[in-house]
């Protein structure tokens, strides 16, 4: 017997958990493993439960959490959340209310595990390998990194999942891409994925399912990996995954809700067979050395802009690219190094997780934040937040003239009143770069923990290499 | 079993999409994103309704939140088109169905493009918004001619001109149902109930 066909990861997910499978007259319905709802994409779903008459058909497989729409600043002398108006506030305590009456379990203000859904899940041990994994949220991809199927759904199918666990699906096309040879020092997961995403462009993965292979891959943390995964749906890609391993298995051993004991060896053993086959083919395949890459950033509207720090903006073919331009203030030739910057933010689901800050403060450490730039850490988790303040990261922070703030979304989506003035420009560690996403009018370089603080310490865009001497003469020799 | 499904409400049905005509709206910017359609400083809202009035808001309305005479929904001559012709890569971005919400409410019941985002797309179907996908240089062509009347067709899936060229798009043979009868994305998946048990036992058993 020389047995099936080899088959992607992908393939493998999606056939074990096809409940009714596809066929031309309708797509397949595929099973729900772990459903994430925040407050911003659920309060119609419930209505629609409530319209129907409807419960949810596995309240244990739902958890909740708010991040969006939550203040960043702690609670005023009344006692009261600082929330940006009184709809965000009605927004955040109609989901508390949801789950109440659903039966869902919230990790609400007071629970330590509060934090931006797609940092707190991974971190409880709820994301796990094999798993599909659904949110009503575009960065679901994260959980990808896990060796998950987990992907972005809108309001309508949070209703889907909650009443039936299941959804409606075709399935996706398969796009490999692999990262082969050794990060340069200085470069890293979010410089990879914005280099990624500025080769197959920002609708390169459209109708596909990426899975990021190759020594670069393998040679980073959990962490590195879920930045990695994070800004799939930059390229438009329906999710991005990570096979697991040995680092996934060492971080799942750590987490609370994973199993434990013997469970947990028999879940090793399956996780371990998800990886994709030897010789599986992809519907796409793309190859990048990652010694090409360096440190990347965006120069313009959106995530396929991106450019090397040190590479001119190229010219304008067409008034879309014109646009874009027009809109940043920048001029095709120029490099973004040298830029002048007002503000620079740290955090989200993309890059608020504890390396990242760890990053930050090793460069902030003993250096002070250039007077006229603000800027904001803001800690992807409650977790993230005490494991920060253990290490003394928020006292390196503060002391370089930063502002050190409470877990939520913040200023990468801008709901709860932390923005981006109109006019300034920023450099954001979070994943878009939209007109206004950051405030109206504010304008965006998306690029990585190091090169935010970096630029944040000299007051303008800067290359993060220089951080590493030992790089620079090694390469001179 | 039998009685408390008698005490549901019955299930809504939407109203069913045969066909569109109408001349066209033209926003020809590539990857228009949904924090262009829908900022998500609206997104506050617990409801589906009213989103309208904010679509495309920080192009719609200049800052004193007059409207700006430049965009083509404040001009007169686009009231009441229910098509927009849209660059490539139409809706990439969050997955807020908020986005769809706020433009059907703006009157929109199509989006022609030469790329549409997934996620917008499995949305926009959710909420009668007819995602239509051609070739680029058939809506080039078409970017030219807002003003001839086009006729969408879901049971056959063209897009007819008045000068009697027919191009085909391409539409799952599932949301052309669901979209011509007025099915019901949730009724349907409710009916799998079996299905979806059977699944449930044979996964707790391994």
């Amino acid at each position: 017997m020389t047995g099936h066909p080899p088959k992607t990861m992908y393939d493998k997910l999606w056939d074990a958990h096809v409940v009714v499978p596809e066929s031309d007259d309708a797509p397949a319905v595929l099973y729900i493993d772990l459903h994430l709802i925040h407050e911003v994409t659920s309060p119609q779903a419930f209505d629609e439960l409530r319209a129907r008459g409807l419960r949810p058909r596995r309240p244990d497989l739902t958890k909740a959490t708010m991040d969006h729409s939550t203040p960043t600043l702690p609670p005023g002398p009344d006692g009261r959340l600082p929330y940006a108006s009184e709809a965000s506030e009605r927004q955040v305590g109609q989901l508390a209310r949801n789950c109440a009456e659903f039966g869902i379990e919230l990790f609400d203000f007071g629970s330590d595990r509060r934090g931006i859904v797609h940092v707190m899940a991974p971190e409880l041990g709820l994301t796990r390998p094999g798993m599909t994994i659904v949110c009503g949220d575009s960065h679901t991809s994260t959980h990808g990194a896990f060796g998950a199927l987990a992907f972005g759904i809108g309001t309508s199918e949070v209703g889907h999942v909650l009443a039936t666990q299941c959804l409606l699906q075709r399935k996706a096309r398969t796009m490999a891409i692999t990262i082969g040879g050794t990060l340069a020092p200085g470069v890293g997961a979010k410089d990879v994925i914005l280099h990624v995403i500025g080769k197959i462009g920002v609708g390169g993965g459209t109708g596909h399912v990426i899975e990021y292979r190759g020594p670069a891959v393998r040679a980073m943390d959990m962490e590195q990996r879920m930045t990695l995964c994070n800004m799939s749906i930059e390229a438009g890609a329906r999710a991005g995954m990570v096979a697991p391993d040995d680092t996934t298995f060492e971080w799942l051993a750590r987490a609370p809700r994973a199993p434990k004991g013997e469970a947990f060896e028999r879940a090793v053993a399956y996780w371990r067979s998800l990886a994709s086959d030897e010789g599986a083919e992809f519907d796409v395949e793309v190859h990048i050395d990652a010694s090409e890459i360096r440190p990347t950033l965006t120069w313009g509207t959106h995530p396929g802009t991106a450019i090397a720090v040190d590479a001119p903006i190229p010219p304008a073919n067409d008034p879309v690219a014109r646009k874009g331009l027009d809109y940043m203030g920048f001029q095709p030739g120029e490099t973004l190094k040298g830029k002048r910057v007002d503000v620079v933010f740290v955090g989200s689901c993309t890059n608020g997780r504890l390396r990242d800050l760890r990053e930050v403060a090793g460069v902030l450490r003993g250096r002070r934040v250039a007077p006229h730039v603000r800027m904001l850490v803001v800690p992807g988790s409650e977790q993230v937040k005490r494991q920060a303040e253990a290490e003394g990261i928020h006292e390196v922070i503060r002391a370089a003239g930063a502002e050190w703030r409470e877990p939520g979304c913040s200023m990468c989506i801008a709901m709860n009143g932390d923005l981006v003035g109109p006019g300034q420009l920023a450099v954001s560690t979070s994943n878009r770069n939209f007109e206004g996403r950051q405030g109206p009018g504010a304008r965006t370089l998306l690029a990585s923990p190091l090169t935010a603080a970096w630029a944040a310490v000299n007051g303008h865009v800067a290359d993060p290499r220089e951080l590493f001497p030992s790089h620079e003469q090694s390469e001179v020799a | 079993m039998q009685s408390a499904a008698a005490t549901r409400p019955a299930p809504p049905r939407r109203d069913p999409l045969v066909q569109i005509v109408s001349r066209s709206v033209v926003l020809p910017q590539t990857n228009i994103d949904t924090d262009q359609i829908i900022p998500a400083r609206f997104l506050s809202t617990t409801t589906r309704e009213g989103l309208g009035r904010h679509a495309f808001h920080d192009w719609r309305w200049l800052a004193d939140g007059s409207p700006n005479p430049d965009f083509p929904f404040n001009r007169p001559e686009n009231a009441g088109r229910t098509i927009l012709l849209a660059g490539c890569n139409f809706g990439c971005g969050s997955s807020r169905e908020h986005a769809p919400w706020a433009l059907r409410d703006l009157g929109l019941r199509a989006v022609v493009s030469s790329g549409i985002a997934d996620i917008f797309r499995n949305n926009a179907l959710k909420n009668g918004l007819l995602p239509v996908v051609l070739p680029e240089p058939v809506v080039q062509m078409l970017m030219r001619r807002p003003d001839d009347e086009l006729e969408i067709d879901i049971a056959t899936r063209e897009l007819r001109t008045p000068d009697r060229q027919v191009f085909h798009f391409p539409l799952d043979d599932f949301a052309r149902t669901c979209l011509l009868e007025g099915v019901d994305e949730l009724g349907w998946l409710l009916a799998r109930e079996n299905e979806i048990r059977l699944y449930e036992e044979r996964f707790h058993a391994r």
